[in-house]
């Protein structure tokens, strides 16, 4: 089934500057894979050297945390929405 | 490179600095991606929650995932992109500190406000180099392209 994925402005560079793109799949992680079969030079962004989601890359399923679901295995329907939230964090000096 | 900004929203980031001092204040700018000829220009200030727990929130920031995820379907709403983060240090430079820089984003514009002594003294902006190593600074100006300076500056 194709779902969408939106993709944050900081990571369009490496999706030819689409925020949308559409995949196949029956799971979250097999969408993610869908677009990294797309656009490889993503897969270090959104996945560590273990091969598990970085835990500053957030994914939401429609308004919904997948962290808070199934995680990678939620599974997905057709129309779904995903969306890659980056963490923002930051603050001055390490006082 | 350089970030435009209005007046007006400008002065909501600097009050925000200011109204959540010692703490850090954080928001998301939206507006429209920089094109050939065009700046990037912030079109709305977003404020956001700093989500870091208490004794952190002096020297930390974090906007929740779901603050985040609300402001990109505005932008989109909108026909708007996220363009960056501003967030303000209070009794510390306008500059990204490592912490920052582990934490951030290519593509994406790091305003940062500092507040000494409860006033704000300077507003920076940086982007994150592509290999991370360090950040470059871009101008912040006004809608016009007047460079924006702090009135009363704290030395």
């Amino acid at each position: 089934m194709t779902i969408s994925i939106q993709i944050p402005t900081p990571l369009r560079g490496f999706t030819g500057d689409n925020g949308e793109v559409s995949v196949e799949g029956s799971t979250v992680g097999e969408a993610l894979q869908g677009l990294i079969a797309k656009h490889s030079a993503l897969a270090p962004h959104l996945y560590g050297d273990d091969g598990k989601l970085r835990s500053f890359v957030n994914v939401f399923l429609n308004d919904e945390d997948v962290r808070y679901m199934e995680k990678e295995d939620t599974p997905v329907k057709e129309g779904d929405s995903l969306s890659i939230i980056p963490s923002i964090a930051g603050g001055g000096g390490a006082r | 490179m350089s970030l435009r900004l209005s007046a007006s929203d400008l002065a909501k980031i600097y009050e925000h600095g200011e109204a959540s001092f010692p703490e850090e204040c954080c928001g998301v700018m939206i507006g429209r991606s920089a094109t050939q000829g065009a700046p990037a220009t912030v079109e709305e200030i977003l404020s956001a929650q700093n989500e870091r727990e208490d004794e952190n929130r002096h020297n930390r920031f974090l906007i929740s995932p779901r603050a985040l995820l609300d402001a990109q379907r505005a932008a989109r709403d909108k026909g708007l992109e996220v363009l960056g983060y501003y967030h303000s240090h209070p009794d510390h430079p306008a500059r990204p500190s490592d912490f920052d820089r582990d934490h951030a984003w290519p593509a994406t514009s790091y305003l940062i406000v500092s507040i000494m002594s409860g006033r704000v003294a300077d507003c920076r902006s940086w982007l994150l180099k592509s290999d991370r190593s360090a950040f470059d600074e871009e101008s912040v100006e006004d809608l016009v392209g007047n460079r924006v300076a702090i009135e009363s500056p704290v030395s």
